[in-house]
């Protein structure tokens, strides 16, 4: 496949949602062909500009996806294997894109808070930020305050993402905002909170910088903050 | 058979009655055939049973009266002659209807001559606790129906994915129309305006011929029609309490003897006409069904008669039919349970609202009856669309709604799929997703989501605090009436209304 080729096959591939060869994606008789990631292997072998595959195919495919989305063409399962196609193959890129001098739109830390089990919202949230290109550290569920906030120190995030779906456990948002701030980890921080239980007020009363209402809010609220497009772009 | 019609839904039935049951209702039914006998008003037919060897007297409560008592093995006779396979054709012959006796292949239909249109339109309110709040809600209008009614209500039902057949489900009141010319209009009405399968009664038995004719004149000749009878007829000959009612008795033996395919219902009413227990109201309304079943065949061995079960309930503050009833469709589950017992091909009744106009009450009585009866696996499921106020009013935008519901019970009743190559997917899935940070099973619904066959949402959802549904189901009403649909070619219409006087012009 020539260069121009392999960016239209990663486009086609993030519509199918593909992420490597044994992926079904959405049409027939798929399997065995190569995914994105194979495609951004072999596009990277031959030389295609990193900004290219990027750009035209990674982003372009993604924005298509929104496209179809908005339509009610395309499902939040769509949304979400194409993402996770994207994601993937991000941290294979990351070292080309530092080369080029592109930067990553930054690094987010995601915890479902503790005593709290649930965690499909968190990983939503989580496949679609590595999507649109963000570096993400999951820590997972349940995570006690104190462990959040060591992580905070050690991994040094541009955004943490705070997730509940209990009201009993939507408490441990805000001990987690105040020990930040006690051990002095707030003020380069973005705090992000989303869950069915909490809300903008909410947000605004434990002094989180954002409340989100779902994975595409998180997306665009993350990329304002980091100056970018929204969710599509 | 080189053809495969519509699907329908074929169903694991529910078994309301055991095998033990089915066995005595039926003894129950033969006895009240043998006494007291069924009451006939028919001297062809009395004629018919006498020479079977039925013992026929003179009734003494009315002038031209027999009684019959019909031996059961008579009845058995005409059973063994009765076909348990009955085609339904179309005009697209993939809309053909194969009616079988011993699969419980389920089809859902219109019907039947209500008098009332029930209009349904949104106006516009203020709420009194807060005045710039304005809301929409429907306001109904009943009237009379007409043909303009019935050719929109064919065309409607044309688009309606899940309405399998169609009877005409309002009555033609216009002043220029008589009741000479009730029949060919309606069945022109109805022909004209869609591909699928048409049934209707007959109103003048003097237009049996005209209308076999335009079913000539449409397939292409008498035998093209037997191939595929784009028409059949209902006859309601049982006058409930087992009397085969005269008029309709010379329908059904005209109809048959054209070998056309035809219901022979009954219609009892559990509380006025019937007794209201269920065993009693089912031995009796099986009793008149089989007789009419017996006549038929004794006639005619081998007519295409389909067993016409229509048991309602009397509502007990006004004696009207009553439909909403549980014990309604317990009657009808039963007596679909009693046909496939004969190995008959059925036609049942269900999913009218007792509710005046579409709303909670109209969706709570039709989709219990639309998802019960159905369980219970009748092939014709009749009533099914769009009525109202006990049969009384046809409203388009609740026949909407029903064919909404009746997709969604088609596909509760849809086979599970287990296969050793749907357990080995399932596993190398659940496989895959246990290896991921994020254990989603997201991306394996996709195929499923994108085949069309799983349910995305209930189209007709508003967005905001507040029920739009009714807006929405208008809305989607309005959009399916302008859609076109396959009229007759001209040649055909031009030689219906050459040869068959009484149509009227402006339902062309």
């Amino acid at each position: 496949m020539s260069g121009s080729e392999l960016i239209s096959a990663i486009r086609y591939n993030v519509l199918q949602g593909r992420r490597d060869k044994d992926d079904e994606g959405l049409e027939d008789d798929l399997v065995g062909e190569p995914g994105v990631e194979e495609l951004v292997k072999e596009a990277l072998q031959k030389k295609v500009p990193v900004h290219d595959i990027l750009l035209h195919g990674l982003t372009e495919g993604m924005k298509q996806v929104g496209e179809k989305f908005e339509k009610k063409e395309y499902f939040i399962p769509d949304m979400l294997s194409a993402a996770e196609a994207v994601g993937a193959v991000m941290e294979t890129l990351e070292p080309y894109l530092l080369q080029e001098g592109t930067t990553s739109k930054g690094k987010f830390l995601l915890a479902t808070v503790e005593k709290d089990q649930h965690d499909i919202g968190k990983n939503i949230v989580g496949i679609m930020l590595k999507g649109a290109g963000f570096h993400v550290v999951d820590l997972g569920i349940s995570v006690p305050t104190a462990d959040i906030v060591t992580a905070v120190e050690k991994e040094k995030p541009d955004y943490l993402g705070l997730s509940a779906l209990l009201d009993t456990t939507m408490r441990h948002m805000q001990e987690t905002i105040s020990l930040l701030q006690e051990k002095g980890l707030r003020s380069d921080l973005k705090v992000i909170i989303g869950g069915a239980p909490t809300s903008p007020e909410f947000a605004g009363k434990i002094g989180a910088d954002a409340h989100c209402k779902d994975a595409f809010a998180a997306v665009n609220t993350a990329n304002e903050m980091a100056g970018g497009g929204g969710a599509n772009g | 058979m080189d053809f495969f019609g519509r699907e329908g839904v074929t169903v694991n039935p529910y078994l309301r009655l055991r095998d033990k049951e089915l066995k005595t209702i039926h003894s129950a039914s033969m006895e009240l055939l043998s006494d007291p006998g069924i009451e006939l008003s028919h001297e062809e037919a009395a004629g018919i049973f006498d020479k079977a060897g039925a013992t026929v007297t003179k009734s003494e409560r009315a002038k031209g009266t027999w009684v019959v008592k019909i031996p059961e093995k008579l009845v058995l006779q005409a059973l063994e002659t009765a076909p348990s396979q009955v085609t339904l054709g179309a005009r697209n012959p993939e809309h053909k209807l194969i009616l079988d006796g011993e699969t419980p292949r389920v089809y859902f239909g219109s019907g039947s001559e209500t008098n009332n249109i029930l209009d349904t339109n949104l106006e516009e309110f203020t709420s009194t606790s807060d005045p710039d709040k304005k809301l929409k809600f429907p306001v109904h209008k009943r009237r009379r129906g007409m043909v303009a009614d019935l050719c929109a209500a064919a065309r409607l039902g044309e688009h309606l994915e899940h309405l399998d057949f169609f009877i005409r489900p309002v009555n033609i009141q216009d002043d220029d129309i008589s009741e000479d010319s009730k029949d060919v209009n309606k069945f022109y009405a109805c022909l004209n305006n869609m591909t699928k399968h048409v049934m209707a009664g007959l109103t003048d038995l003097n237009q049996l011929d005209n209308i076999i004719r335009m079913g000539e004149i449409i397939t292409g000749g008498p035998e093209q029609l037997k191939e595929n009878p784009v028409m059949s007829f209902i006859t309601c000959v049982n006058k409930s309490p087992l009397q085969l009612e005269g008029d309709s008795t010379e329908k059904m033996l005209s109809i048959i003897k054209r070998d056309m395919p035809v219901v022979l219902s009954s219609s009892p009413q559990g509380g006025s006409s019937a007794p209201i227990d269920e065993v009693g109201m089912v031995a009796q309304i099986n009793a008149e069904i089989l007789a009419a079943v017996t006549l038929s065949q004794l006639a005619h061995p081998g007519a295409k008669v389909i067993y016409g079960s229509v048991p309602v309930r009397a509502r007990m503050d006004n004696l009207h039919d009553m439909y909403g009833a549980p014990e309604f469709n317990q009657y009808n589950i039963d007596c679909v349970q009693m046909a496939r017992y004969y190995k008959m091909p059925c036609y049942s009744t269900g999913g009218v609202a007792d509710a005046k106009v579409p709303g909670i009450q109209a969706t709570a009585e039709k989709v219990f009856s639309h998802l019960y009866v159905c369980m219970a696996g009748p092939h014709l499921l009749h009533y099914a669309f769009g009525l109202l106020e006990e049969t009384q009013t046809f409203c388009f935008e609740q026949a909407v709604l029903d064919n909404q519901h009746i997709g969604m019970v088609k596909t509760l009743m849809q086979p599970p799929e287990v296969s050793q190559d749907n357990v080995s997917y399932s596993l190398d899935v659940v496989r895959k997703v246990m290896n991921t940070s994020h254990r989603l099973f997201a991306r394996y619904a996709r195929k499923r989501i994108h085949s069309g066959q799983l349910f995305l949402a209930y189209p007709f959802e508003g967005g905001e605090i507040q029920d739009e549904t009714m807006a929405n189901v208008k809305a989607e009403t309005q959009r399916i009436l302008a859609e076109p649909v396959d009229h007759l070619p001209d040649a055909t219409s031009d030689q219906i209304f050459a040869e068959i006087p009484g149509i009227l012009d402006r339902i062309r």
